[in-house]
């Protein structure tokens, strides 16, 4: 299978080069033929990735440990669920996944992509088939995932111990679908720039696709948040980790250009801004492929560090020049439909939105990269952790939940100053009152003060938009309450999605503020002990340690602490938490031991268990008891973010149609009045 | 094995899967409590529980010797603080090492910033998880928000600019209707904007 793999690897390379040329040759000349060819060498290629995939995976399941990758991420006694995902494990193997996913999202955006676009297709099938010639090429020559060992050995060295999580079975691919998604764009992009068809049209092509870029990378961020807490056991979800940061900054300029979009949609402006975010955003997400295969700054995914990141740099160096260069010489045909008629508008607002999105994307990569700076400019290298992340960029995300509530009380065009009055009374007097009942509680820290009122302010903002859609619709078609809501949402779902995406941005931000008023304390229990902890809401926990056990799993041998936990003299449950030793199919150990954490939670808060170990051999353990306040309204936050996501890609809502109808709607409403 | 009768066959044969299938027990194994038993049971096999660990004092959940681990870096690789890194990954022996020379300098009379400072003189200016606000650590701390700063000052004027200029233009730029084209009165026109301003959006 590994000669298949190989060929197949071949194949798609030379597939792909072909199709590069064959695409922009065909553009630029307008041969037909050309064009056609370029078309089918997306399919062959994707078909050739897939054979690959079909490959690595025959051998993962078929335990060849003669292969290197097979050997490096498997063993016999992985369950099939993680065999399945070592695919992704390492690099090689996710490299393969990027050029394989890379090829069907190319195969289905010329499929499904209507003709009015036709003139773009052919540079468009040009620049996916380079992007995936490029990861191919670095998988021959570099990280082959077909790669065999002179020697074959018994059993593999198994899947790392943090891996085997759920969260991580999903977190990978999510992250990396929103990644190679946002080549979709970028392609269309540059067959906009190549083609000088540089008009709205190609937005409405790409409007899709970069929303699915964007809810796979709002997925895989948070899968990705919530494997770290319930994995990683150190009591949160965010770190400001290199590799976090860099799945992060795609996310920032896609979220801003989701905003941008729409005043060129409306407004035929931006037109420059807007094919700059979607250039920068996708050679942001090739960099964090580069930040994280390449090792250049220490980072706690070194699982995936080696040599290819350089292949990355030259190819994002290559990419960048080429991409701007291009961009600089199209920039007389950007010139704006319309000029912006007024500061207090909602385009106004939108640009200051994407000026915060931007500035926060350019201050987390700053950051990032910080430590290498500093070493070629003062030839010291520093250490940029969670506390200087935190005091750069915690005011300018409150900055931005601002806006979030600012931006849909100001009209388009042009605000006037009793409709500005009458938009910001109920929101300003909301997020007032939340924050003075918060300062008579007796809370103190400012930023989860100033987070959780403006988290008020965005959503009594939100509720006025609903209600007074509602109302409207109630009153023009004597619809009940309900059934107006519903329809409200149905025939505008980009607006109410993104209302949606809004309500859980700011369920986020009061989970994140939550943690300001984390507790935590360690201890050591023998059997029969108990801990008694105070939670920031003023229950006493009592936690007593019941006893250890240890048994053998499938692959694995089991240390299990269990204690009974009690709050305020009522009994919870029973809890557990646990050290794992990995063995191989041999019973040897493969890693060293991990920690499963013990969680329970609820709306208000978690109790976080951490089993660090015991003393001297004995059943006395070592215990870490953190509570967590409003950690689970981080996950219920992310599924309202996401259905929100999913409200405004569903098909249908904005068709020119029912547009129409609801500019109808608007003009019955005056003249009935 | 010619001269074997059955009887010593099968003695052979016991006595050699007796000793294929003997596991020597380990000693503590007869000593496991059942839970809350015991006092303190011992475990089957203390080594898959991880390293072991002393039990935890007073001073390990001190607010102001945490407060001072966690502008510390683990020198172990793991990217974390001293004080998570400790409480979160028990494997570390690096951790423990620095919290007990924390521990040390804090008995010697050392205040908070004496004990860090004396970490940045024996590893570096790497050893703090942020770096210190001074010289060319400044552009780290503030470039960013006086770039956005900057751009918003920037973008207000330019705003400013447009405005000053689609309002002088009004025809050309808006795709609004004029009121002849329209046929309405200015007056018709106040109502109507009026009302579209109550419209949600």
């Amino acid at each position: 299978m590994t000669v298949l793999g190989n060929l197949a690897l071949w194949v798609a390379f030379l597939v792909g080069i072909w199709g590069a040329l064959t695409g922009f040759m065909g553009g630029l000349l307008g041969r037909a033929d050309l064009q056609q060819s370029a078309r089918h060498a997306v399919f062959a290629m994707c078909a050739a990735l897939l054979t690959a995939v079909f490959a690595l995976e025959w051998a993962l399941f078929h335990h060849d440990f003669n292969v290197e990758y097979v050997a490096a991420y498997t063993s016999r006694n992985l369950p099939i669920f993680y065999t399945w995902s070592a695919l992704y494990a390492g690099q090689k193997g996710s490299l393969l996944f990027w050029a394989s996913v890379l090829s069907v999202f190319g195969s289905l955006a010329l499929t499904f992509t209507s003709r009015r676009h036709a003139p773009l297709l052919p540079y468009v099938a040009g620049v996916v088939c380079a992007v995936a010639a490029f990861f191919v090429t670095v998988m021959l020559f570099a990280a082959n995932p077909f790669a065999r060992l002179a020697f074959t050995p018994l059993d593999g060295n198994g899947l790392n111990p943090q891996l085997q999580n759920p969260g991580m079975v999903f977190h990978p691919p999510m992250l990396y679908l929103g990644y190679i998604s946002m080549t979709i764009p970028y392609a269309f992009a540059m067959a906009a720039l190549l083609s000088r068809r540089l008009d709205t049209d190609w937005l409405v092509a790409i409007r899709k696709w970069t929303l699915v870029s964007w809810l796979f990378l709002s997925i895989g961020l948070l899968l990705g948040m919530w494997w770290a807490y319930v994995e990683l056991g150190w009591g949160g979800y965010w770190a400001w980790d290199p590799v976090e940061n860099a799945a992060l900054l795609p996310w920032l300029t896609m979220t801003a250009f989701l905003h941008s979009v729409m005043i060129q949609e409306k407004r035929g402006m931006l037109k420059k801004w807007n094919l700059a975010l979607v250039i920068g955003s996708w050679l942001l997400s090739v960099m964090g492929t580069f930040i994280t295969r390449s090792g250049v700054i220490s980072s706690v995914h070194s699982f995936t560090q080696s040599p290819v990141g350089y292949y990355f740099l030259v190819f994002l160096i290559l990419a960048a020049a080429a991409s701007f260069t291009l961009y600089a010489r199209r920039l007389p045909l950007l010139d704006a439909e319309a000029r912006l008629e007024s500061m207090v508008s909602r385009e106004a607002s939108f640009l200051f939105n994407n000026l915060l999105l931007v500035g926060i994307a350019f201050s987390v990569l700053w950051g990032t990269l910080f430590p290498i700076l500093s070493e070629l400019v003062q030839g010291t290298k520093v250490t940029v952790g969670p506390p200087f992340f935190n005091q750069v960029n915690i005011p300018l995300g409150l900055a931005l939940l601002a806006l979030t509530g600012i931006g849909p009380l100001i009209a388009w065009r042009r605000a006037s100053l009793p409709n500005l009055k009458r938009q910001f009374a109920v929101p300003l007097t909301t997020g007032g009152f939340v924050g003075l009942i918060l300062l008579v509680g007796g809370m103190r820290d400012g930023w989860a003060l100033m987070a959780i009122a403006l988290a008020g302010f965005v959503a009594a903002t939100v509720g006025q938009e609903f209600a007074r859609g509602a109302r409207a619709r109630h009153r023009q078609y004597g619809e009940p309450y309900a059934l107006a809501l519903a329809r409200l949402v149905g025939r505008n779902r980009r607006r109410y999605g993104g209302y949606i995406v809004h309500t859980g941005i700011l369920i986020l931000f009061v989970a994140f503020a939550g943690m300001a008023f984390k507790t935590e304390t360690q201890v050591t229990l023998r059997p029969g002990e108990r801990a008694t902890i105070r939670s920031p809401y003023g229950w006493t926990y009592r936690l007593t340690h019941l006893g250890i056990s240890q048994y053998d799993a499938l692959n694995r041998q089991v240390t299990a602490a269990t204690l009974e936990v009690e709050r305020d003299g009522k009994r919870l449950g029973v809890m557990t938490t646990e050290k794992r030793q990995h063995v191989d199919g041999l019973g040897r150990p493969t890693f060293q031991p991990s920690t499963e954490v013990g969680i329970r939670s609820d709306l208000r808060e978690d109790l976080y268990i951490v089993l660090g170990g015991v003393v001297n051999g004995t059943e006395q353990a070592v215990f870490r008891f953190t509570i967590n306040p409003l950690v689970w309204w981080v996950w219920y936050g992310g599924v309202v973010l996401v259905l929100g996501g999913l409200v405004v890609m569903w098909p249908g809502g904005g068709s020119p149609a029912v547009k129409r109808v609801q500019a109808g709607y608007a003009v019955r409403l005056v003249g009935k009045q | 094995m010619a001269d074997c009768t059955r009887r010593e066959f099968f003695g052979l044969v016991g006595g050699l899967a007796s000793t294929a299938l003997y596991r020597p027990l380990p000693p503590s194994a007869a000593q496991d409590s059942l839970p809350g038993t015991g006092p303190s049971g011992k475990l089957w096999d203390p080594s898959r529980a991880g390293r072991p660990l002393p039990p935890v004092t007073a001073r390990d959940n001190d607010a102001a010797i945490q407060a001072i681990e966690k502008q510390l870096k683990c020198t172990c690789g793991c990217n974390q603080d001293v004080y998570t890194c400790r409480t979160t990954d028990f494997n570390c022996t690096t951790s423990p090492a620095m919290h007990q020379r924390v521990l040390q300098l804090a008995d010697r009379g050392k205040t908070a910033q004496g004990i860090i400072d004396q970490f940045v003189r024996e590893n570096g200016v790497q050893i703090l998880m942020a770096p210190p606000k001074r010289g060319f650590n400044l552009a780290g701390y503030f470039l960013p928000s006086a770039l956005i700063l900057a751009a918003a000052a920037v973008l207000v004027l330019v705003l400013r600019r447009w405005a000053r200029a689609a309002a002088a233009t009004p025809a050309t730029s808006a795709p609004a209707a004029s009121p002849a084209a329209l046929d309405a009165t200015a007056a018709e026109l106040e109502r109507l904007r009026r009302e579209l301003d109550r419209l949600p959006g």
